[in-house]
């Protein structure tokens, strides 16, 4: 029931402008995630939202009911923060009843809904502990149930699971699906991980610098996205970039030769390319293959190899000394130095004009 | 730290049975306790000679205006400090007036940090004229309250007064031990503000955000985290200023010297009033261990206080 609605946000402090004109519309039960390098304006925009931090123009809505200008308790929506910012001197069952004894809710509906919250996050053995006697896992335990037992309407998380190990992250991870899916809520909830921005997310949000670069579904930004910010800012390790001069374009695709003189012919819309521009074309690591060099036209210097077990992934050297990350079976052994093959998924590829906008894949639906 | 890591090293080699690193250890035990030994003796001195003599005098007669008779008088001295009418009045004043000015420091100290903490233009400069009183000296400060504020005829307080048309107060006459209070409380102030205002800038910034999405006004976030969070440090300046307060002295020295009669009088300034006032060397080292007495017995319950609220798992 909680739909949120962003117009033209911007957000100063001084005269640097920080947020500058975001749009957005998040729709109820949907788990939006906020992702983009440092700095870039996460936490202010999720702290606008939160009535933490006072915005400097255009409006916020819940449910169509503006709330730009509305006190933060008002906005009935919950906040995790990174710290956990746990009242430390209360016990746990006190950190949860805090807001429904502020907002004078009677005892036993408190005491009923806290029990509830706590039998979800497996808090009952803990609640008489003070933060201080809770590992980190537990103590984000604590901070989401205070959020849940007020039932808001929009979830806020900033980064609440980066102060975690590895192991305990991915079980936080999972617990937070799932209780999103129990829950039902809106969420908005921002990361620099990029495996918690793909799995969580119904929605992701690409911050760059105070704007937002695209807007969609983790496998729509993944495999189409717009531009070349988006393109190399998802996906792990990153897409390559190579530059490339088109030779040639027709309704079948363009063809371009690399910097290295090899010529390929990439699928995409040649819509308002020029012969003779430059462009930049983009392949993700399991998007190329490694060939025997004598069949292939295509060579490359074997640099570094990163073996992780199931996969290998190699960084090779073109000719023209341009980086290429090559995901291989765990079980290639490439030598430092090899000359090798390359062979690359033609329909993968992507191409970025002068603007670093990307131009339309032909063979979309096969994405 | 040195000879618990020889005792461990004593322990592991003992069991194997390597006499020699062991006869090491021992010796080097016994060269840390000689070494140590001339600064434990002088210590030891530095203390005892003083109480034992203030022990000694508090036994006999010993009055500078009759020399010569100094026998042995038992507790007298004692008896009769306490049930001089001045003992009574002296204690009661030592209490009110530690009470008070720990009261007034604390809550002003609490609620003026509070408010500095907040951003405004200017902060830096109140900040420093808060804490500046700290650094004057007792005597000044008290010359300056008694001849430039409180005076009945040339202070600012009776300008003020008589420019809302009321009748001057002359201060020292009429409200003595409230004109102390007012004195010390002035010079202690600072201080309080002082650790008060560094303690809350530890105050965790999250946790009044997270406080006001809860729905917490002002008032809350007071009462629940800054208050908790400063219960630490206001335990320390009251463990602090209870220790010098008991002993404030020069302050009632250059305003009222203990009166009118004795209602300024406290301990520190009876002891004073009776070894060199009334000469009565023996009745003033009875008088001052008593207040060793009284020291101890509020050091105890504020060591207590404090470390409760130090151990305390917060
Ligand atoms: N109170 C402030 N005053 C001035 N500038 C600020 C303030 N808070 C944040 N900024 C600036 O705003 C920009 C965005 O900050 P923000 O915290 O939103 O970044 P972020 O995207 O959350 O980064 P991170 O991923 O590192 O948390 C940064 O350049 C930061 O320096
Ligand atoms: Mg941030």
């Amino acid at each position: 029931m909680a739909k949120l609605t962003i117009k033209d946000l911007k957000k100063s402090y001084g005269d640097v402008e920080i947020l500058k004109g975001i749009n957005l519309n998040i729709y109820d039960n949907e788990f939006v995630v906020f992702v983009g390098p440092s700095g870039c304006g996460k936490s202010t925009l999720l702290r606008s939202i939160a009535g933490l931090e006072e915005v400097s123009g255009g409006n916020i809505f819940i449910d169509d009911k503006d709330i730009t200008d509305a006190a933060p308790a008002k906005r009935d929506l919950a906040m995790v923060f990174q710290s956990y910012a746990l009242y430390p001197h209360m016990s746990v069952r006190e950190n949860m009843a805090f807001a429904l004894k502020l907002a004078k809710q009677p005892k036993h509906i408190i005491d009923k809904k806290i029990m509830d919250a706590a039998k979800i996050l497996e808090l009952d053995a803990l609640l008489d502990r003070k933060p201080k006697e809770l590992s980190g896992g537990q103590r984000q335990r604590v901070a989401i149930g205070r959020s849940i037992v007020r039932h808001p309407k929009v979830f806020l998380f900033d980064e609440p699971l980066s102060n975690l190990d590895a192991a305990l992250r991915v079980q936080m991870r999972i617990e937070l699906a799932r209780l999103h899916h129990d829950l039902k809520a809106t969420m908005i909830y921002v990361t620099h991980d990029q495996v918690e921005a793909m799995t969580l997310a119904d929605k992701v949000v690409v911050l760059n610098k105070g704007r937002i670069e695209q807007v969609g579904s983790p496998m729509e930004l993944y495999h189409n996205p717009t531009n070349i910010f988006v393109a190399g800012f998802l996906g792990m390790p990153k897409m390559s970039f190579l530059q490339a001069k088109v030779i040639s374009a027709n309704s079948l695709g363009l063809t371009v030769e690399l910097s290295s003189g090899v010529d390929m012919c990439i699928p995409v819309s040649s819509d308002g390319i020029a012969k003779g521009s430059t462009v930049t074309v983009g392949i993700r690591p399991e998007h190329i293959q490694i060939t025997d060099k004598n069949n292939s036209n295509f060579t490359g210097r074997l640099d570094v190899s990163e073996h992780l077990g199931s996969d290998t992934y190699c960084y090779v050297n073109t000719d023209a000394n341009e980086q290429l990350t090559v995901r291989t079976p765990g079980y290639y052994q490439g030598k430092y130095g090899d000359t090798v093959g390359l062979q690359v998924d033609l329909r993968h590829c992507h191409v970025f004009n002068n603007d670093g906008q990307s131009l339309y894949k032909l063979n979309r639906s096969a994405a | 730290m040195n000879t618990t890591t020889l005792k461990v090293s004593d322990i592991k080699s003992g069991k194997k049975g390597e006499s020699g690193v062991m006869g090491i250890a021992k010796q080097n035990a016994k060269i840390s306790r000689y070494l140590v030994s001339p600064s434990v003796l002088l210590l030891l001195a530095w203390m005892l000679i003083p109480l034992s003599m203030t022990i000694y005098f508090s036994l006999i007669r010993f009055n500078l205006l009759y020399p010569g008779e100094n026998e042995f008088v038992g507790l007298e001295n004692f008896e009769f400090f306490v049930t001089d009418e001045s003992f009574a009045a002296g204690m009661s004043n030592t209490l009110l007036l530690v009470g008070s000015v720990l009261l007034i420091t604390v809550v002003l100290g609490v609620l003026i940090s509070v408010v500095v903490n907040q951003a405004f233009w200017g902060r830096g400069i109140v900040r420093v004229m808060l804490i500046s009183p700290f650094f004057i000296m007792p005597t000044v400060n008290a010359l300056v309250w008694k001849n430039l504020l409180l005076h009945p005829v040339s202070g600012v307080f009776a300008a003020m007064w008589t420019f809302f048309g009321a009748e001057p107060v002359d201060w020292f006459t009429e409200y003595p031990l409230f004109s102390i209070i007012m004195i010390v409380s002035w010079q202690w102030l600072p201080f309080a503000i002082l650790l008060l205002m560094t303690a809350l800038q530890s105050l965790d910034q999250e946790q009044q955000e997270a406080a006001r999405l809860d729905g917490a006004g002002p008032v809350d976030i007071f009462f629940h985290l800054t208050l908790p969070h400063l219960a630490r440090p206001i335990s320390v300046v009251v463990m602090i200023e209870t220790i010098f307060l008991l002993s404030i002295f020069a302050e009632i020295f250059t305003t009222t010297s203990g009166g009118p009669g004795y209602e300024t009088t406290n301990l520190a300034y009876l002891i004073y009033s009776q070894a060199l006032l009334q000469f009565d060397v023996g009745l003033a080292s009875a008088g001052g261990l008593i207040a060793v007495i009284l020291a101890n017995i509020a050091a105890f319950f504020l060591v207590r206080l404090v470390g409760k609220s130090l151990t305390e798992k917060n």
